[in-house]
């Protein structure tokens, strides 16, 4: 069973993709096979002052997912991902999560080597 | 007795007052530094350093083999400065508040006491005034925590001596400055009467209203800008303690590091004045004619 986890900003495939990762809404854990999905809320993470992008990569990473496809990611978080084994697509802002999963299947999604943001 | 100087806006002229101020103060004063992002005191006074020390914060540090990553570690971490993924414990230095509850839970004894230096704290002497400072490590992001080993110090260096310390704080409204001012008996706001100079002291005076202590605004440059700062002063019942002009004399002796009570009568006459005034609003059942009886 292979899946992957989207930032998005609803719970389901036809929502937009959250061009945030640390404070996304949510993520919508696909199975690649079935379509099958799953929503894990990220409210917890949007509340914190700082290390959101560490507690998202914790929620995700219990998920048991192998990769993340997303925005943007901050290098702690995306520290905190690789540590985990989870492999990063970044700036797939602006697509629905459907579109995003779609380019992943068919090897449209580059896996990132490093964050594409600065942190704070 | 402790007095901050403080403002909201930047560049109003915190250090010019502190330098001023502790170098007219008589008796036993020292000059603090605690602005430890940019600290700038040291200009002026020109201490000569008579020690320092590297100060430090704990961290956790990670004895792999005990750990079970049963990610009690990272639960309690509010700042997420320790995480456990699946069968990775990773730590984060740079985002420890330094509190030790990790490693004081951790049913594995796994997690031992590290260090992360936080930046340098030294102390001396500039003629009769005593002198200590902080300076953050380059790339260090949390001020406060070494501001606290700073204000230790000085208590420690109070109850040697005896005497009163001149606090030059951080600019801005946020945790170094409230950190700096709040441990001290007089709070000084100095500010500049520019809109820029009210609006940064209208929030200066917000937050540091509720902690109940004396306040007095001092404005520098007066006579540039409006009388806004002045209606405002009214308003809130905030004394003025002191006007110090706006004038190319002082920008230039400032320039050239000089304190500027030392530059004329006129100038030393306004911080002997000022100082009285603050000896005055820590005491305040204290008039000055007694005082001075």
């Amino acid at each position: 069973m292979n899946r992957i986890a989207v930032t998005s900003e609803g719970p389901s495939l036809d929502d937009q993709v959250d061009p945030r990762f640390g404070r996304a809404a949510g993520f919508v854990v696909v199975d690649l096979e079935t379509m099958d999905t799953q929503y894990i809320d990220n409210g917890q993470s949007q509340v914190m002052a700082q290390g959101a992008g560490i507690q998202a990569a914790e929620l995700v990473a219990r998920a048991g997912v192998s990769c993340l496809l997303t925005g943007s990611v901050g290098p702690k978080a995306f520290q905190a991902l690789s540590a985990a084994g989870i492999k990063v697509g970044q700036n797939l802002e602006g697509l629905t999560v459907r579109a995003a999963v779609e380019r992943f299947k068919n090897n449209q999604v580059e896996i990132a080597q490093a964050a594409n943001r600065a942190g704070r | 007795m402790i007095v901050a100087i403080a403002s909201g806006k930047g560049g109003t002229g915190k250090t010019t007052v502190a330098a001023s101020l502790a170098t007219i103060w008589a008796g036993e004063v020292l000059g603090v530094d605690l602005d430890v992002e940019e600290p700038n005191l040291h200009l002026f006074l020109r201490p000569a350093i008579a020690g320092s020390e590297m100060a430090h914060m704990t961290v956790p540090t990670v004895a792999e083999a005990q750990c079970t990553y049963c990610g009690a570690c990272s639960e309690l971490c509010q700042f997420k400065a320790i995480s456990v993924f699946n069968q990775v414990i990773i730590t984060f230095p740079e985002m420890c508040h330094g509190c030790g509850g990790c490693i004081a839970i951790c049913p594995e004894k796994a997690l031992s006491a590290g260090q992360r230096e936080l930046g340098e704290i030294s102390w001396g002497q500039a003629g009769g005034v005593g002198f200590l400072a902080g300076r953050l490590r380059i790339g260090e992001a949390m001020s406060p925590p070494l501001m606290r080993r700073v204000k230790a110090r000085l208590d420690q260096m109070l109850a040697a001596t005896g005497g009163d310390a001149i606090i030059d704080a951080p600019p801005g409204v946020s945790c170094p400055a409230v950190n700096a001012v709040m441990d001290s008996d007089v709070i000084l706001l100095v500010t500049e009467p520019t809109p820029f100079g009210v609006y940064d002291f209208q929030l200066a005076w917000e937050a540091f209203t509720p902690l109940g202590k004396p306040m007095g605004a001092v404005i520098n440059r007066a006579g540039l800008g409006n009388d806004a700062i002045y209606r405002f002063c009214q308003e809130k019942g905030l004394p003025i303690l002191a006007e110090i002009p706006y004038d190319r004399a002082i920008a230039e002796a400032y320039a050239r590091g000089r304190i500027i009570a030392t530059v004329s009568t006129g100038l030393k006459a306004i911080f002997v004045s000022l100082r009285d005034q603050i000896r005055d609003l820590a005491q305040p059942n204290r008039s000055r004619e007694a005082a001075h009886a």
